[in-house]
C-alpha cells in the first residue's frame, strides 16, 4: 500500500464514521444550543466539544493500543486492570518521587503487563481471550494490593497537570493522546509494520511461513497495547489526583474494543485504522455526552451502546456484506 | 486428567486449610462452601457448555443482576406469586440466550463480541428497571431460606445449594450422556465437521446459549434467595469467575474437551480460597484475584502442554483467534 504510507490524512473509507461524529455533534448542539460554543479563557479553550475530546482521551489512548492487536485477530482484556496498576504506582509514587521517575514506573509497569500478555499468547500460544483473561482479573488484585486497598490521593502538581492541566490551550490529555497517535502512525503507517500486522491477522501461519517475525512483532503490539493503557491510566489518576483500585479503568476494555469496532476495524482480523479507532473513542464520548444532555437516565447508556455495537456488527457480518460496505468504504 | 488435577488441587487445597485451622474441617463451613457459590456453580454449568462448543457467554453476570431486579419488582411491587415471576423471568431469560444464540449462528458474528453487546443490554435494562437494592420480603423467600435438609453429623443443605447440586448432575448428564451432549462437543470439535456429519449446527448453537442464559437465570433466582434482595449491580464479573471455574476445572477454551464435574470442583476451589482468607483474617480480600489469576495461569499452561504433547506436529498460530 505505497498511496498509505506517512499520510496523515484520514484514510478514504472512515466517511461514516466522520457522517455518525457530525450526526451525533448536530443532536447534541440540538439538545444544548450551547454545545458547540468555544471560548478562550486563561489561554486555554473551553467547552463542550473540548469536554468531549478531553474525557474521550483515555478511551482514545486505549483504542489505539487495541487496534493493531484487534488487526492480529487478538484482543486485550486486561487493559483496565493495566490501566489501574499504573494509575496506582503513579499516584502512590507521586509525592514522594520526581516526576520522571513516577512517570517511568508506571510506563514501566504498563509494559511489562504488555509483555507478559505477548509471551502468552506469542510463545505459549494460548488464545489472545484467556491469556489476557488471566491479567484482568490479577491484575487489579495487584492494583490493590499497591494502594493496599485504600484510595491513593496526591498532590503533586507535575503529575496532576498531566490530567487537568493544558498546553497550547488544549487540555493535556488532548495533546498527548494526539503525540501517540501521531507517533503510532508514523511507526506502523511509516514503515511496513501495519501492513506486517494485517498480514499476521489476515493469516498467521501463511505470514510466519513468508518470513514475517510473527513471534517478535506479536510481543511488541501487545507491550504497545499496555504502554498505551498504563498512560490512560496515568492519566485517569491525574485527573482526579488519586488512584482507585477497584474502578480505575473498569469496563473501559469493553469501550475501548467498542471505539475500535466502531472504526471498521474487523474483530476478524487483516485491517485496522488508528485513527478510526480515535474518532470510534471520539463517537462513544460524544455519545456519552448527548445522552446526559438529553435529559435521560445516564442508565440508557449501556442500553445505546449496545444497540450501536449490534448495529456495528450486523454491518460488518459477512451475511449482511451488501451493508458492509457502508462502513468499509471503499475498499474493496 | 485434568479433572483428577484439579480435584487433587482442591483436596491439598482442603487439607492444607483444615491443618492451619482446626475448625475449618467442620460440616458447617463445607456446607457454606455449597451455599455461597451456589450461584457461581449454576452458572459455571452453562458456561461449560458454551464452552466446550467454542464459543464464550459474557452475558451472564448482567442476566443475573437483570433477573434479581425483575424478581425483587414482580414480587414485591406487582405482587406476583414467587413461582410465577420465577417462570417469566426463566422464560425472558431463555429467550434472551436464543436470540443472541441465533445473533452468532445467522449472521456468523464471533460470540464473545454478541455476548458483550449481550452484557451491556442486559445490564442496561436493569438500570432501567431500578438502580436501587430492593429488598424482597414474601413470606415464600424467607421460607425458602430457612429450609433445609439436615443430615446426620450436622450437615445442613440449604435450598441455593440444593440447586446447584442438582443442576451439576443434571447438566452431567445432559453433556455426556444425551445426543444434546454429543453434538455440543462436536461442535468444538469443528463446526465444519459437525455440519458435514449431518448434526443440526444451528439449532444446537441456539440451544447452548439458552441454555446459559437460562442457567444464568436460575442462578439469578438463587442469588436472590441468597440476598433477598434484587440489585442491578448484583453479580458484576461472575462470568469471568465462571470460565475460569471451567478452565480450572479443565474445560479447553479452544472447544471441544470438558466436564461438568471439572467446573464443579473449579468452583469449590475459588470458594475454598474466599473462604480461607475469611478465616485467615489478616489477608486482604485482593489476594484472592491474584491466587485465582495464578491458578488460571498454573492451568492453561497445563493446558497448552498437554496439548502440545498430544498434537506433537502442530501448527503455530501466533496471535490467532482460534474459532
Amino acid at each position: 500500500m505505497p498511496g498509505k504510507a506517512m499520510s496523515l490524512a484520514l484514510p478514504r473509507s472512515g466517511l461514516p464514521q466522520i457522517v455518525a461524529l457530525i450526526v451525533i455533534f448536530a443532536i447534541n448542539s440540538f439538545l444544548s444550543p450551547h454545545f458547540l460554543e468555544l471560548r478562550v479563557q486563561d489561554g486555554r479553550l473551553f467547552g463542550s466539544l473540548v469536554d468531549v475530546l478531553n474525557r474521550g482521551a483515555p478511551v482514545a489512548l486505549l483504542a489505539l493500543g487495541m487496534a493493531p492487536v484487534i488487526a492480529m485477530r487478538g484482543i486485550d482484556l486486561s487493559v483496565g486492570a493495566v490501566m489501574a496498576i499504573a494509575g496506582a504506582i503513579a499516584a502512590s509514587l507521586a509525592d514522594s518521587h520526581a516526576l520522571a521517575i513516577v512517570l517511568a514506573s508506571a510506563l514501566g509497569a504498563g509494559l511489562l503487563c504488555g509483555l507478559w500478555n505477548g509471551v502468552l499468547v506469542a510463545l505459549l500460544s494460548i488464545q489472545p481471550i484467556v491469556a489476557t483473561l488471566i491479567l484482568m482479573v490479577a491484575g487489579r488484585g495487584v492494583a490493590q494490593l499497591i494502594t493496599e486497598g485504600r484510595i491513593v490521593t496526591f498532590a503533586a502538581p507535575g503529575l496532576a497537570w498531566l490530567g487537568s492541566g493544558s498546553l497550547l490551550g488544549l487540555p493535556t490529555p488532548v495533546i498527548l493522546t494526539l503525540v501517540m497517535l501521531a507517533v503510532a502512525l508514523l511507526v506502523v503507517r511509516g514503515s511496513a509494520l501495519g501492513l506486517l500486522i494485517e498480514a499476521i491477522g489476515g493469516n498467521g501461519r501463511a505470514s510466519a511461513l513468508a518470513g514475517v517475525g510473527t513471534r517478535a512483532i506479536t510481543i511488541a503490539v501487545y507491550a504497545w497495547c499496555g504502554l498505551c493503557a498504563a498512560l490512560a491510566g496515568i492519566i485517569a489518576a491525574a485527573d482526579i489526583r488519586g488512584a482507585d483500585a477497584n474502578n480505575a479503568g473498569l469496563w473501559l476494555e469493553l469501550d475501548a474494543i467498542l471505539a475500535v469496532v466502531i472504526g471498521g476495524t474487523s474483530l476478524l482480523g487483516g485491517r485496522f485504522s488508528l485513527v478510526l479507532a480515535v474518532l470510534g473513542a471520539l463517537i462513544i464520548q460524544a455519545m456519552n455526552t448527548g445522552i446526559l444532555l438529553s435529559g435521560f437516565p445516564p442508565e440508557m447508556n449501556l442500553i445505546v451502546k449496545a444497540i450501536v455495537v449490534l448495529a456495528v456488527l450486523l454491518a460488518q457480518s459477512p451475511r449482511l456484506a451488501g451493508l458492509g460496505f457502508l462502513l468499509r468504504g471503499a475498499r474493496p | 486428567m485434568p479433572v483428577v488435577a484439579t480435584t487433587i488441587v482442591f483436596v491439598v487445597g482442603f487439607a492444607i486449610c483444615a491443618l492451619t485451622y482446626p475448625n475449618f474441617a467442620s460440616p458447617r463451613v463445607v456446607m457454606n462452601l455449597l451455599t455461597d457459590n451456589a450461584f457461581l456453580g449454576v452458572v459455571g454449568v452453562g458456561m461449560t457448555f458454551v464452552i466446550i462448543s467454542g464459543g464464550i457467554d459474557l452475558s451472564v453476570g448482567s442476566v443475573i443482576g437483570f433477573t434479581t431486579v425483575f424478581l425483587a419488582l414482580a414480587i414485591e411491587r406487582a405482587g406476583m406469586p414467587p413461582l410465577v415471576a420465577f417462570a417469566a423471568v426463566l422464560l425472558l431469560c431463555a429467550l434472551f440466550g436464543a436470540l443472541m444464540g441465533a445473533a452468532i449462528q445467522y449472521f456468523e458474528l464471533p460470540a464473545f463480541i454478541v455476548t458483550l453487546a449481550g452484557m451491556f443490554l442486559a445490564r442496561g435494562a436493569s438500570f432501567l428497571l431500578s438502580t436501587e437494592s430492593i429488598p424482597i420480603t414474601a413470606p415464600f423467600y424467607s421460607e425458602l431460606a430457612e429450609h433445609a435438609l439436615s443430615f446426620p453429623g450436622g450437615f445442613r443443605l440449604t435450598v441455593p445449594a440444593m440447586i446447584m447440586l442438582a443442576t451439576v448432575a443434571s447438566g452431567a448428564v445432559l453433556l455426556h450422556f444425551t445426543r444434546f451432549g454429543a453434538n455440543v462437543y462436536a461442535l468444538g470439535g469443528s463446526r465444519g465437521s459437525a455440519a458435514l456429519m449431518g448434526i443440526g449446527v444451528g439449532r444446537t448453537t441456539v440451544l447452548i446459549y439458552m441454555l446459559s442464559s437460562l442457567l444464568a437465570g436460575v442462578s439469578g433466582i438463587v442469588f436472590s434467595l441468597y440476598t433477598s434482595s434484587g440489585y442491578s449491580l448484583s453479580a458484576v464479573g461472575i462470568e469471568l469467575d465462571a470460565i475460569a471455574a471451567a478452565v480450572i476445572g479443565g474445560t479447553l477454551l479452544s472447544g471441544g474437551y470438558g466436564f461438568v464435574f471439572g467446573t464443579f470442583v473449579g468452583v469449590l476451589i475459588q470458594g475454598l480460597i474466599q473462604t480461607y482468607i475469611s478465616f485467615d483474617g489478616m489477608l486482604s480480600s485482593w489476594w484472592a484475584k491474584i491466587a485465582t489469576g495464578l491458578l488460571l495461569f498454573g492451568f492453561i499452561t497445563l493446558q497448552q502442554l498437554m496439548l502440545a504433547l498430544a498434537r506433537r506436529p502442530r501448527p503455530r498460530l501466533s496471535g490467532a483467534v482460534q474459532r
